[in-house]
């Protein structure tokens, strides 16, 4: 990411102290003063919300998998791609990286906080990477699509994974990019590392899923 | 007004058609967009059955727009496959909920929209794009899909060596409801923000109307629900499309072509689309009883009887509703004990139910009651639930339901308890806030004509169907007159189909009431029932806005009706306790 001028990180810093605590900013949504403004909480109870519907969607693809692997004949255990341990240790850094970010953002430097935001948003598209070439190397072993149903598990759930991991992308340049028309900055930057860390964990869950489960 | 950036909901409407009455962030658009989409899918969905009424009547008639003038066994199916999902996806899940929640919630609490407009926008336009790819399947090569509104693998899963309709028409009904998983979960989203964050000052959860804790309760499930389906239809897409083995099993023998797909398990399909199809019926049926419980208490003029038991054993039964889905399933070959399971499961919703019914005859008990039409389609709510949830305790009971699993039973069963209570429910919605959402009184001679012709009809169809069941009829047969043990039933048949033509006409009365008075019904005023409801203190038609600015605050709960000591029979949720005029 280019470097920025000073007078877009003065308006990062001034953001993030005029916001402290998140929750305080914009409207209090009792109806005293915010007719045009939407309080900010409601960024922060949506993620949440939507986190429980992307987590059902994920557990309905991994209870077919367990499902499926016990009343299947013809199940073959797919050899695991090596590099998901690489990728696996990135998307994990790319959590402590963005609670770094929030930490300077806090602390209202501009400077930290784009520097880490810009790491964990490199992070993120190196998994995505890495992950294209987990699917070569199950290429390279044989496991199509519809070799077996586990490879084809093996596809759908890493690609479901990394769709919702390229949203929380989108959310990181958006973010980064610094100009933001309804949240707070400090909105922003929580809804977006909670969003993270959710994938990862997420992340964490299939990958011993598919791991031990295969 | 703040002229701060985070502003999403300007106090003025948008200037331009197209922004105000298409692309309209604002909920009560977006709730009426809803409401007439819904009212076009009732519509097909309604032509639909009057054609399946009128084969299964007379099986040589020729009805146009078939090939050759008559409706062939794979028509037929085509037909109710259309039919359930138009009435299933959306009507019942799209009108309660996205079109009168839409409209109404954000009033009812006191917020100036939903939470997110633009997310809210988006899902009515998608909604609106999987209906038009449903109906579009009708008129693609091969024609829409066949395979019912439940979609089981494999016939679903096999493609168009399955017959005519499983080629791209099924492909589209899967995208069509995939698209609409993903509408119904941003608005799930929307209606659970909206609820939690947005209610006025005094709106404790307690004091929320019992159409709100409806909403919020069935967003609870959509949210949980549609998600799964969601998955599962990308698995059967992938099964389709890509040669995958999830659905289909080894072995499978179709047309004559052995295929190469193995392993899979149909049973699979099953689990995953009942762990979202029972859940499914409840969101249907949630906003109803919401909205009934809230007009049995205006037009009795008393308070809902036992509101906190009614927020409970709603609760309880959105609760509940996740872990029944295996009494669709007792003939699947599941092992007795899940079935008991199940079973016992199912019959524990009877009692969150029986409650509820307890206490709408509770709130009716003594009470002066006024028969306007909207309240004569709650008291029929009541009736057709009650019928509807009896015969649900004998389906819940694997023995029986061995015997009546796909028969006409389950046909009645459904369409009484699912169908006709949601649509009973609408119908009151309608009529009771018609005069909120147009300005205008619908006419009450014509309502009650309509709700005496529907509420007889009805029965008479639902009714013998049952019957139809014990005699061992199979749903789906597109006539029986070549079946013998069945062909006697014809009479039945007939009677039915004549009952389903006069309450077809019977909405006639609906739709000219409906349009007819948008425009030239009695002006209706702020407040025609004397309701204490927050929508209610606003003016006709509603800022856009919702309250102009001057947000409310709630001071008691939503059914004070005749308060002892007070000089009229109601006080509004936002009168002040000194302000009470006294008697």
């Amino acid at each position: 990411m280019p470097h920025t001028s000073a007078t877009e990180e003065l308006e990062i810093i001034d953001a993030g102290g005029r916001a402290k605590p998140p929750s305080d900013a914009g409207g209090d949504g009792d109806g005293a003063g915010g007719r045009s403004a939407m309080p900010q909480r409601i960024y922060v109870t949506g993620i949440t919300i939507g986190m429980a519907a992307i987590l059902m969607f994920f557990m309905a693809f991994a209870s077919a998998f367990i499902v499926r692997k016990g009343v299947g004949s013809d199940w073959q255990a797919f050899p695991m791609p090596r590099i998901l341990w690489l990728n696996t240790l990135i998307l994990l850094a790319s959590s402590v990286t963005i609670v770094r970010a929030r930490h300077f953002f806090t602390r209202g430097d501009g400077e930290g906080f784009r520097h880490w935001w810009t790491v964990t948003t490199i992070l993120g598209f190196l998994f995505l990477v890495g992950q294209l070439i987990a699917w070569r190397q199950m290429v390279i072993s044989g496991f199509y699509l519809a070799t077996n149903a586990s490879g084809s598990f093996f596809y759908v759930l890493t690609a479901a994974h990394a769709l919702h991991l390229l949203g929380g992308i989108v959310a990181l340049l958006y973010v980064g990019r610094g100009k933001l028309r309804r949240l707070t900055f400090a909105t922003a930057t929580e809804v977006t590392s909670v969003y993270w860390h959710f994938m990862d964990g997420l992340w964490v869950f299939l990958f011993l899923l598919l791991l031990l489960g295969r | 007004m703040s002229s701060h950036a985070t502003s999403v909901h300007h106090a003025e409407a948008p200037k331009g058609w197209l922004r105000h009455y298409i692309f309209s962030l604002d909920h009560k658009i977006i709730g009426t967009q809803y409401i007439l989409l819904g009212l076009s899918a009732v519509t097909i969905g309604m032509i639909l059955s009057v054609i399946m009424r009128i084969h299964l009547a007379w099986p040589n008639a020729h009805i146009w727009g078939f090939a050759g003038g008559v409706v062939s066994p794979e028509d037929y199916l085509r037909v109710i496959t259309m039919h359930g999902t138009l009435m299933v996806f959306f009507v019942l899940t799209t009108v309660p909920q996205s079109g009168f929640g839409n409209y109404f919630l954000p009033i009812q609490i006191g917020a100036p929209d939903m939470a997110f407009p633009t997310l809210n926008m988006l899902s009515f336009w998608v909604t609106f794009l999987a209906m038009i790819v449903l109906v579009s399947s009708a008129f693609v090569p091969g024609g829409s899909a066949i395979s019912g509104w439940t979609s089981y693998a494999p016939l679903s899963a096999v493609g168009v060596i399955a017959g005519p309709g499983q080629g791209l028409g099924q492909t589209l009904w899967i995208v069509s409801i995939a698209l609409f998983c993903g509408a119904s979960l941003m608005s799930a989203i929307n209606f659970l923000g909206t609820t939690i964050d947005l209610r006025t000052k005094g709106l404790s959860l307690m004091r929320m109307p019992l159409t709100v804790w409806g909403w919020f309760i069935t967003a609870c499930l959509a949210l949980l629900a549609f998600g799964v389906l969601l998955a599962a239809c990308i698995l059967l897409l992938l099964d389709r499309l890509a040669m995958t083995s999830f659905f289909i099993p080894s072995g499978e023998m179709v047309s004559g072509v052995l295929l190469k797909h193995a392993g899979g398990s149909p049973l699979l399909w099953q689990h995953l689309f009942w762990f979202f199809g029972h859940p499914e019926v409840y969101i249907a049926i949630l906003p109803g009883m919401g909205i009934i419980s809230h007009v049995l208490s205006t037009f009795s003029r008393k308070p809902v009887f036992g509101y906190r038991a009614m927020v409970y054993s709603l609760s309880a039964i959105g609760f509940l509703s996740f872990m029944v889905w295996g009494h669709h399933m007792f003939v699947s070959g599941m092992s007795p004990y899940s079935g008991l399971a199940f079973s016992i499961l199912t019959l524990v919703i009877g009692v969150p139910s029986a409650i509820k019914t307890f206490n709408w005859l509770g709130t009716l008990w003594g009470a002066r009651i006024q028969f306007t039409s909207a309240m004569l389609f709650a008291i029929g709510f009541v009736s057709v639930f009650v019928t509807g949830g009896l015969s649900g305790i004998f389906l819940a009971q694997p023995a029986l339901d061995l015997y009546l699993h796909d028969t006409y039973y389950v046909i009645g069963h459904f369409h009484l308890i699912m169908g006709v209570a949601a649509i009973f429910a609408m119908f009151a919605a309608t009529y009771f806030w018609f005069p909120k959402m147009f300005g205008h009184m619908m006419n009450e001679t014509l309502g009650k004509i309509h709700f005496w012709m529907t509420f007889v009809g009805v029965y008479c169809i639902f009714m013998p169907m049952h019957y139809l069941g014990y005699a061992g009829d199979p749903r789906r047969y597109a006539s029986i007159d070549a079946v013998h043990y069945l062909a006697r039933l014809q009479p039945v048949y007939l009677f039915i189909s004549i009952a389903a033509f006069v309450t077809a006409t019977a909405q006639l009365f609906f739709y000219f009431n409906f349009f007819w008075s948008i425009k030239h019904g009695k002006p209706a005023g702020r407040n025609p029932w004397r309701a204490t409801t927050l929508e209610w203190s606003v003016p006709t038609p509603v800022p856009h806005d919702n309250f102009a600015g001057h947000y409310p605050t709630v001071y008691r709960g939503p059914y004070e009706y005749s308060v002892p000591g007070a000089a009229e029979d109601f006080i509004p949720q936002d009168v002040a306790p000194e302000q009470v005029a006294k008697a």
